[in-house]
């Protein structure tokens, strides 16, 4: 059958106002305060007094269309029909009328989604494509996201932690996941294994070259053939060459592990936005369930609870409280491997007498 | 063989638990979908991924697919084991641009499903971290038809690839007393003027807009985009004082103490002995805790605007860069105003596109040749704003010293003449 081809229509990014609650367009801009009368539950009050009551669920993120249909007629049934997501993925309904929160939430839990995210609780992990259908992962986000989740189900329905806590998971060192309080992230540890064969036929070597960040690739003759070779000396074993060249395959069933970083925060709320710090490594990338990942994960979780103050967000915490305590509390090695040695490292060592004791 | 399914014992293993699972969903396309074209697709995925668990690797590669007049917005995927899994070995993504905010009704998330049945897997993303509609998994062929369905009511392709990507914008005004500015209306005026750059890449790599309604930065705006958005105010922020009072009388003075007065990070406010809250206006500088503790009491001010930040982005190649201040503020409420918006986010792209080297962010550049060179390159003057200290190293060449320091004299009584007039 030949297709019918026709110019594509480049309506570009669509107005979202007509697929917004009446209530939201009509007081769109004249908000004056929000409450949060229950974990999951938001409260909205318009200057004129009209409320928009929204409730958030956390769902299994990548969606079958029975489960996204099972959404819809929840939003029929129990709500005004009207959704979005957050950045986190979580589902939204927003509703004009406080009598049918109640039975919005029996109706989610009831249908297996898990009200909450909201304020100070454990948010929704925000995570990468991984094994299903990423080209370069190292290890499957969706999978090491639903067996945490598991584990941190009740911190996301309450509202216990100091403040918010933002995980996320990637599966390269690209990090698509992004910057978190807490990130569980692929950390490769072995140079490239290089396919020669194919080289030359799949990948433009100088792009290769240049994607290297410590200029450890350069271009060889190998068994005759136009190739590339990795100083492995230098290499870094970040992957950065897999992507322009797959033929130099970096994902290793044993050697690539996971790394867990901490206080990434993005909110310029009392300090300026910062970047997540290395915390550990080694960590098996041991699917089905990761069993070794979520136990620091839920350790460095107990100690934030235990020890931050209402409002400190990991990095505020740790900041008030000092690197040497957080190895401390929760009882993680630090190695000659938390000493950075990049670019302007320097700036993050210590230059004074403030010590704790 | 498509109804004889793939063991996946260590995909089961992801059924249990009280989470919502991916795999459940997964199965159910394979055993409970009408059409067999599903069942055998999702089957086999199933299947692939099975074998990337027991292996621990993936088996997806690139390769050219795209829509008819576009080079952009699909991610072509065909499995490297498709042999052995053949109903799943094309399994593209269309990256589909949301409406800005992420708003939906329920009727319009059914009839993007009934497409996608109809043209796909039946597995879609609300959204990815690039802030596109991910609709996961389709042949070459079924792709068109997918994006002709839907881009006939309303919906077009994001980006992939060296272009300008799908921007994200938080809820904002729609449902947040913290917004100062119309996040809907820059997102869209910005990403729609670049629409040939989004479906067709020709830059030196990704360029991302991200518009957040205030400080919190709920879009991680600074740390993910190149073109931050971030609305603020210039005026004093309000305060209720009868609020205040409240808050105080519900929650005590030492918690407002430890809570908000002393972690203001420049020492801005005072708790007075009436339980009332003084606040220097002068040295706030927009954080949002105070706000974000005190909210009936406290809020944003009146005379609103943003902060334009250029340059963030994540590891890859040189390391993390946040974005950097180049406007400290502009007001966005006229046409005028947001053509002066559209104008900079053009030199952005331009300058970037001239002189940027391939695979080379536009922070990675801004970093090879330092701000001022970008500034002049883009016509934006230096501001102190601009820097959290001025220059450390004396190795620097200073001959035109007396041009430059008239010139910010000039500015400055231009700028008070014009506060003066206005």
């Amino acid at each position: 059958m030949a297709l019918d081809l026709r110019p594509p229509i480049e309506s570009g990014c669509p107005d979202g106002f007509q697929y917004m609650h009446p209530v939201m367009r009509k007081n769109y801009g004249n908000w004056d305060y929000h409450e949060h009368p229950r974990p999951g539950v938001l409260l909205h009050v318009a200057k004129g007094g009209e409320q928009i009551w929204t409730v958030r669920a956390g769902t299994q993120r990548i969606l079958d269309v029975f489960t996204l249909r099972k959404l819809c007629d929840i939003g029929d049934k129990f709500a005004d029909g009207y959704v979005r997501f957050t950045i986190r993925s979580n589902i939204e309904y927003m509703i004009s009328e406080e009598s049918k929160v109640q039975a919005l939430i029996d109706a989610l839990e009831a249908e297996g989604f898990v009200v909450g995210g909201t304020k100070n609780s454990v948010a929704m992990i925000s995570h990468t494509q991984g094994w299903l259908h990423c080209d370069i992962p190292g290890t499957d986000a969706s999978g090491v996201v639903k067996a945490m989740m598991d584990e941190l189900i009740d911190e996301f329905r309450e509202n216990n932690m100091p403040n918010r806590v933002h995980i996320t998971t990637s599966c390269c060192q690209i990090n698509c996941g992004g910057q978190g309080d807490i990130a569980i992230n692929v950390q490769h540890t072995k140079p490239p294994k290089i396919n020669h064969d194919l080289v030359s036929n799949v990948c433009e070597r100088p792009s290769v070259v240049a994607r290297c960040p410590v200029a450890a690739i350069r271009p060889a003759q190998v068994n005759g053939k136009p190739s590339l070779e990795v100083d492995e000396k230098k290499c870094i074993c970040c992957g950065a060459c897999f992507p322009p060249c797959p033929p130099m395959q970096i994902n290793d069933a044993e050697h690539s592990k996971l790394a867990v970083w901490v206080g990434g925060n993005h909110s310029n709320a009392r300090g300026k936005p910062t970047f997540q710090k290395l915390v550990a490594a080694g960590i098996p990338n041991n699917p089905p369930r990761w069993p070794e990942a979520t136990a620091i994960v839920k350790r460095i979780l107990a100690a934030y609870k235990e020890d931050a103050r209402d409002w400190e967000r990991i990095n505020d915490w740790i900041e008030r409280v000092g690197w040497p305590r957080f190895f401390e509390l929760t009882g993680l090695p630090f190695t000659k491997f938390h000493i950075d040695n990049w670019k302007g490292a320097r700036r993050s060592l210590n230059s004074s007498t403030h010590i704790r004791f | 063989m498509a109804n004889q399914h793939h063991d996946t014992p260590m995909l089961d293993e992801l059924e249990n638990g009280p989470w919502p699972s991916f795999i459940s969903g997964i199965k159910r396309l394979r055993d409970q979908h009408s059409d067999e074209r599903i069942n055998g697709m999702a089957n086999d995925l199933l299947g692939q991924l099975e074998h990337s668990y027991e292996t621990r690797k993936g088996y997806w590669k690139g390769g050219t697919v795209s829509v008819f007049g576009y080079g952009s917005g699909i991610i072509p995927r065909f499995s490297e084991v498709g042999s052995s899994f053949p109903e799943s070995k094309e399994f593209h993504t269309l990256r589909v641009q949301p409406p800005a905010g992420n708003y939906y009704t329920t009727d319009m998330l059914r009839q993007l499903g009934d497409s996608w049945e109809k043209w796909g897997s039946g597995l879609v993303t609300f959204h990815g971290q690039t802030g596109n509609i991910m609709f996961i998994g389709t042949t070459t062929d079924n792709t068109q038809h997918f994006f002709d369905e839907v881009n006939e009511y309303g919906w077009d392709l994001g980006g992939a690839g060296p272009c300008v990507r799908t921007g994200m914008s938080c809820v904002g005004a729609a449902r947040c007393e913290m917004s100062n500015i119309d996040e809907m209306r820059i997102h869209r005026t910005l990403l729609n003027n670049f629409t040939d750059d989004v479906h067709r890449p020709a830059l030196p790599y990704k360029f991302k807009f991200k518009v957040s309604g205030c400080g919190n930065d709920c879009m991680n705006s600074i740390e993910r985009s190149d073109f931050a958005i971030i609305g603020t105010w210039r005026d004093n922020m309000k305060v209720d004082q009868d609020e205040v009072k409240a808050f105080v009388e519900k929650k005590g003075r030492e918690y407002v103490i430890d809570n908000v007065v002393t972690r203001c990070p420049t020492k801005a406010l005072s708790l007075k002995d009436d339980n009332t809250m003084e606040v220097d206006n002068r040295n706030c500088v927009r954080c949002m805790h105070c706000m974000n503790v005190m909210v009936k009491a406290l809020g944003p001010g009146e005379d609103k605007g943003a902060t334009i930040l250029i340059g963030g982005k994540r590891t890859l190649k040189i390391g993390d860069l946040m974005g950097t201040v180049v406007v400290p503020f502009m007001k966005l409420e006229s046409d005028e105003d947001y053509e002066k918006l559209t104008e900079m986010a053009e030199e952005t792209i331009d300058f970037w596109a001239e002189n940027g080297l391939e695979h080379e962010r536009c922070g990675e550049m801004i970093e090879r040749i330092g701000l001022v060179n970008f500034l002049e390159g883009v016509g934006i003057e230096v501001d102190p704003n601009m820097v959290n200290d001025p220059r450390q190293s004396s190795y620097v060449r200073m001959d035109d010293w007396d041009q430059e320091a008239e010139k910010w004299f000039n500015r400055k009584a231009e700028e008070k003449a014009a506060a003066a007039a206005g």
